[in-house]
């Protein structure tokens, strides 16, 4: 089997809407090598969410492989999907999805509580992660108590606090202005410095040039982009 | 394993605290829906307490006065229709029995002067009566065994008498015509004294005659209805044997022409009822606590809706199903829990200040508050157990997509 990192051979998903199937992912073939910073590009209904879905272990795909850290996610059930997200994948979505009762300390601690990490270990963790993304002076503020680049921030810190592999970004900076969103892809750039591997699924071309590698993809298929490349 | 073991704790522990929280982010809302475990659990323990009160407190009045006294009531045979006073005499003979009061009612019409009061309970005693009741005469004399003998026009009456006939007038010495009869007042009494729980069998009488003149006036030298005082130390179911025996010879082995009742056998009829009483009241609060689940449950499917894009995104975040389960449980057994625990006081203090208004004693019921409690437990769980189930079974996919 190996040990690849990122490989996906032939994923086909499709949903039946009113009795007709709709093929949303044709044979997608998806190498990411560890490290990478890459986004993938494409309009609204493209299949891109869908294939965000399926790269964070939320949904199995109908055909085809997908190994990830040497797992075949098709393999496996939903107690074990559930665990691998929790290893191996930092979600960062569109507006931030903070809970809205948490303190900013608090939303970064939920995936370690779900992690069984003990509370003093978890309140560590949190702190040094919210001071890694500049808001060590904002950690027992709450969500609205917070500007949108703010909570973005806490979503990464969150994201990040759990050490995955991959951070899977949806559409990070749909919900900001332009000077807080380039803000936030300096943010993406860093941490991919740091060699973390970073995806980033967005429509806007400017924004997904920003990555190192730009995967475009059409009515389910990818166009170009497909290849590993080393970081 | 121990280490799972704790990080399984960790988890509960922080389902707890976000529980408590979302309780408290709701709290018009938490309130409204545990109101109904709040009452079904406050009526059951009201219900229980009270029912446990008054049982209480009537088995301790049976047993101050029910000892050692026995009651005859007389239905009679064709050829005899009552007890003369020779046969009573023959019972008051037998070593058991220390003496007995013959029950003579009458209702009457009374009157004194220009006030006419009608549907008297007039009541023939004797002087053993007074005896055995030393306290009962507040003013003048008790009837005494002369008067039993010459069917004396005397009587005593009870204070509510006197308020209603001799307002501002001494009453003794007076006469009151009772039944168009006159009848010198000699004294006086408490309606309450001595009368304890007997009074709700028979009503206390107004008017006590001696029963000698109570049979004239109704014509008849029979008694139906007496009650036996037994010697010390004498059990009454042996005592109520020996009385069946003599009045059977009495009654010529007719049947069915008496019963003998003790205050025991009373009681124990009485403790029976209200103990079926009480299952039947705590069965029908029940009903108002699986109402208060059913709100439970009502409010924990909405919340579950509510919050789908939570539920989707701590999966996201790599909560497993059980884990959220967990979640939705805790919470419905936390609101429940509340809602019976807040029960709990309210029906306690509702019992307690129900006990004063009827008197009785207040007793503190460890099986109510068990039940009330250990109630409110399972309907959160049982109630619980749908919507937690319907949130841990949320596909992320579709949760997260109404982000």
């Amino acid at each position: 089997m190996g040990g690849a990192f990122f490989r996906m051979r032939g994923i086909d998903k499709d949903y039946i809407m009113g009795g007709e199937t709709v093929h949303i992912l044709k044979h997608i073939n998806l190498d990411i090598v560890e490290g990478e910073y890459l986004s993938v590009l494409g309009p609204s209904g493209s299949g891109k969410s869908t294939l965000m879905n399926i790269i964070g272990c939320l949904d199995t795909p109908t055909a085809g492989q997908y190994m990830l850290r040497g797992r075949e996610v098709e393999e496996l059930d939903e107690h074990e999907l559930a665990q691998l997200r929790s290893r191996e994948i930092g979600f960062i979505f569109q507006n931030s999805q903070l809970l809205p009762r948490l303190t900013a300390r608090k939303n970064v601690e939920l995936p370690l509580i779900y992690a069984g990490v003990p509370p003093r270990e978890r309140r560590k963790r949190a702190q040094a992660m919210l001071e890694r993304v500049g808001l060590s002076d904002r950690m027992e503020h709450l969500p609205t108590q917070l500007s949108g680049g703010q909570q973005q921030r806490v979503a990464i810190a969150r994201a990040l606090v759990g050490n995955p592999s991959i951070l899977l970004a949806d559409e990070p900076t749909g919900a900001l202005d332009q000077k807080t969103g380039a803000q936030i892809m300096t943010l993406f750039q860093a941490l991919n410095d740091e060699h973390r591997t970073v995806i980033m699924i967005t429509h806007d071309m400017n924004i997904a040039k920003r990555a190192k590698r730009v995967v475009r993809i059409i009515d389910g298929e990818i166009l170009e982009g497909g290849d590993a490349q080393d970081a | 394993m121990l280490k799972s073991l704790r990080a399984t704790l960790v988890m509960l522990h922080e389902c707890v605290v976000m529980s408590i929280d979302n309780i408290r982010g709701n709290k018009v809302r938490s309130f409204l829906t545990l109101l109904g475990i709040l009452i079904g659990v406050a009526a059951v323990i009201t219900l229980i307490s009270t029912v446990s009160g008054v049982s209480g407190s009537l088995a301790s009045s049976f047993s101050s006065m029910g000892v050692g006294t026995l009651t005859v009531t007389v239905t009679g045979s064709d050829l005899k229709s009552g007890m003369t006073p020779e046969d009573l005499s023959r019972l008051t003979a037998l070593d058991e029995v220390k003496g007995l009061v013959p029950n003579v009612s009458l209702n009457g019409r009374v009157s004194y002067g220009k006030t006419v009061e009608t549907n008297v309970a007039v009541s023939g005693k004797n002087a053993f009566y007074f005896d055995m009741n030393e306290d009962l005469i507040v003013h003048g004399r008790a009837l005494n065994f002369i008067d039993d003998d010459n069917n004396s026009y005397v009587c005593v009456i009870s204070q509510e008498m006197v308020d209603t006939f001799f307002f501002g007038v001494n009453p003794l010495g007076e006469t009151l015509y009772v039944s168009g009869l006159p009848f010198t007042v000699v004294g006086c009494y408490e309606e309450d004294s001595g009368g304890g729980i007997a009074s709700i069998f028979s009503g206390s009488p107004n008017i006590m005659i001696p029963y000698t003149t109570a049979l004239k006036i109704n014509n008849t030298n029979e008694v139906n209805s007496f009650t036996v005082y037994l010697a010390d130390g004498v059990d009454s179911t042996a005592a109520a044997s020996t009385i069946e025996d003599l009045m059977d010879v009495i009654f010529d082995f007719e049947e069915d022409c008496f019963t003998v009742t003790s205050m025991a056998s009373i009681e124990e009829t009485m403790n029976t009822m209200l103990g079926m009483m009480s299952t039947l009241l705590a069965g029908i609060a029940s009903i108002a606590l699986v109402v208060g689940g059913i709100g439970i449950m009502n409010m924990m499917l909405t919340t579950v809706t509510e919050r789908t894009t939570e539920i989707g995104l701590k999966k996201a975040l790599g909560a497993i199903p059980w884990q959220i389960q967990a979640q939705f449980l805790i919470e419905s057994f936390l609101l429940s829990m509340l809602g019976g625990l807040i029960g709990v006081v309210f029906g306690l203090l509702l019992s307690y200040a129900l006990c004063r208004v009827l008197g009785t004693s207040f007793v503190l019921n460890g099986g109510a508050i068990a039940l009330g409690v250990g109630f409110s437990a399972a309907v959160g769980i049982v109630f619980g157990w749908v919507p937690a189930r319907k949130a841990s079974r949320l596909n992320p996919i579709d949760a997260l997509r109404s982000i």
